[in-house]
Parts: C-alpha cells; sequence; structure tokens
C-alpha cells in the first residue's frame, strides 16, 4: 500500500495516547508491528521537556509520526495546528481533524474542507479524519487529499462500524483511494470486518491503549487486521440464504 | 509588557519572542510558537512583540 507516494508495509496504524506508562506503549507498539504512530501538540510550560521526553520515546519506536490537529474546532486553529506540528516533527503529514460536534466529535465537514484546501496549498499531505458521507470524501479528495480517514464510530466509543452501509458505499465509490478506518474500533473482530469490507488499514488508538493487557490487545489487533486483509484478496464466497451441502451428496451411502 | 502565554497572563521583559522563550526557560527546548493564532517559524522568533498578544508554545505530545 502506498499513502502519498511512500509504501506502508503495516495496516495497523496506532496512537500514542492513554497507555499506563511508556513502557507499556513501547511494548505494544512492538507487539502491534504498527509502523505508523499518531502524534499530538500540546501547550508545554518552561523548562518542563515534558515533549523532548516524549518525542525521544517516540524515535526509539522507530516508527514514522502522523502528527494529528486533534481538538481544534476551526479551521484557523486546525491550520495552525498542523503548521506548528509540521514544524515539530518534520513531516509534511497531517491528520487533519476539525471538530464540529462536541459530544460525537463528529467532524465540521465545511471547515474540514476548507482547512484540507489550505494544507494542500502550503504543501501538507492530508489525512483527513472524516465521516463515511461520499459527498463530503469527493470534496476532499477534488481539495487534494490523497487518503480518507473514515470514522468507524465516534472517538473513543469502541462501538465499531456504525454504518456499514455508509462505509461500503463510500469504499465502493472510490475503489483506488486508500482508504484508513479512523476511531470507534474497539475489537479486533471490528479491525477485521473493516480490512474484509476492503479499507487499506485502520487505525486505532483506545481500544489497545485502555485494554486490561495493552500489548496483547496489539498483537490481537495485529493479527485481525492481517487476517481481514488476506481474507480480502482472497474474494470471498457469496453469502446465500438456503443451505448447500459442502459434502458431495453423490455416493452417500443409503441413497434409494 | 503584558502578554499571554498559553492562556495565561504574564509580565515579560523581553521584546522578541525569541527573547522571551530564553526568558521563560523554553532555552534549546523542542518546542513551536504561534502568534496571536499565527504560526512563527523557528526561524522567524527574532519578531518584535506587542501588549497583548497572545502565544501558544507546544511541544510533542501523545495522541491518537
Amino acid at each position: 500500500m502506498e499513502i502519498y507516494g511512500t509504501g506502508i508495509a503495516s495496516r495497523l496504524m496506532l496512537g500514542t495516547a492513554q497507555y499506563p506508562s511508556p513502557a507499556v506503549l513501547a511494548d505494544a507498539f512492538r507487539r502491534s508491528g504498527a509502523g505508523i504512530a499518531t502524534v499530538s501538540v500540546r501547550r508545554e510550560s518552561g523548562g518542563e521537556r515534558a515533549g523532548t521526553a516524549f518525542w525521544d520515546l517516540v524515535r526509539e519506536l522507530g516508527v514514522r509520526v502522523l502528527p494529528n490537529t486533534a481538538s481544534c474546532h476551526s479551521v484557523r486553529e486546525a491550520v495552525t495546528t498542523a503548521q506548528m506540528a509540521r514544524e515539530l516533527f518534520d513531516t509534511p503529514w497531517i491528520k487533519l481533524e476539525v471538530i464540529g460536534h462536541a459530544d460525537t466529535l463528529q467532524p465540521d465537514p465545511f471547515g474540514l474542507v476548507e482547512a484540507a484546501r489550505i494544507l494542500v496549498g502550503e504543501g501538507f499531505e492530508v489525512f483527513p479524519y472524516t465521516t463515511e458521507d461520499v459527498v463530503l470524501a469527493d470534496r476532499l479528495l477534488e481539495a487534494g487529499c490523497e487518503v480518507l480517514m473514515p470514522w468507524g464510530a465516534p472517538i473513543g466509543t469502541g462501538l465499531g462500524l456504525t454504518n456499514i452501509y455508509g462505509l461500503r458505499t463510500l469504499r465502493a465509490q472510490f475503489p483506488d483511494v486508500p482508504m484508513v478506518v479512523d476511531a470507534g474500533l474497539g475489537l479486533p473482530s471490528q479491525a477485521a470486518m473493516a480490512m474484509e469490507m476492503g479499507f487499506d488499514a485502520v487505525l486505532l488508538n483506545t481500544a489497545v491503549a485502555k485494554a486490561g493487557d495493552p500489548a496483547a490487545m496489539a498483537e490481537g489487533f495485529a493479527r485481525a487486521v492481517e487476517a481481514g486483509r488476506l481474507a480480502y484478496e482472497a474474494d470471498p464466497m457469496e453469502p446465500r440464504d438456503m443451505a448447500a451441502p459442502s459434502t458431495p451428496v453423490i455416493g452417500r451411502a443409503f441413497l434409494e | 509588557m503584558k502578554i499571554r502565554i498559553n492562556g495565561e497572563e504574564i509580565e515579560a521583559r523581553g521584546q522578541t519572542l525569541a527573547a522571551i522563550l530564553e526568558e521563560l526557560g523554553y532555552g534549546e527546548a523542542k518546542v513551536a510558537t504561534a502568534v496571536n493564532e499565527t504560526f512563527v517559524p523557528a526561524t522567524a522568533r527574532g519578531v518584535t512583540l506587542s501588549p497583548g498578544d497572545r502565544i501558544e508554545i507546544v511541544a510533542p505530545r501523545q495522541g491518537g
């Protein structure tokens, strides 16, 4: 898989927030096999150096970073945050979040497109956190995005794929656009399902970080993503309503 | 002059963003900055500030 011309080895992307400790975070990353880590920027007080310590930890993981604009509610905030992140992390990649609703953390579709257009114009490679809306997806692609990150469910809920029809439609409408299901996954089976549906990768954080054993859950997700991708590539059978015997009927004993 | 740093008002002696970062102990810390919601790259921190300016100083953090 390639995103913005960069080969992506692992189809599991992992967030770096909410782990019980830096050691657990590092262990989870090792067992996940993730090659991309999401990170953020936050206020730092003088002499604190928390940012430096965190940055040292991330560099030891040996992964590529995808900074986000989490919690930004306006285009201006998101653009400025992206610009600061580009300087801090030395990458043109930005996971663009423009939040439009406090309770659902649903993307603001209007602000998202506007911010994406500005950032693409400034040379950013934008990974928009979006919904399964096909019209919005079209506008984001028009704005210059080369990847889409539709939500499975609202951030941090662990509800899985709440609009399977919408996600399937989105996938089918833009078959050649790399798509990462981002947010809302709680279990490996949900990640496997997203991969079986033909999504190119999944991005998650809370499901691993808040598990009782984050490293084990990270490995569980890694295996599920691999299984789901294999299944997709294997071209699954068509489901049917009536039973069809799998064992040959011809040659059955006691056949009159 | 009175300016706001990360949402808190302070009395700063320095006149430029670079001087104020030094004054507040950021030194060589890995930070990025914005003034009045506009990004100020590290190469432009010689910019002179005005009373009431709102400065954001951010660093890498955990994120999802």
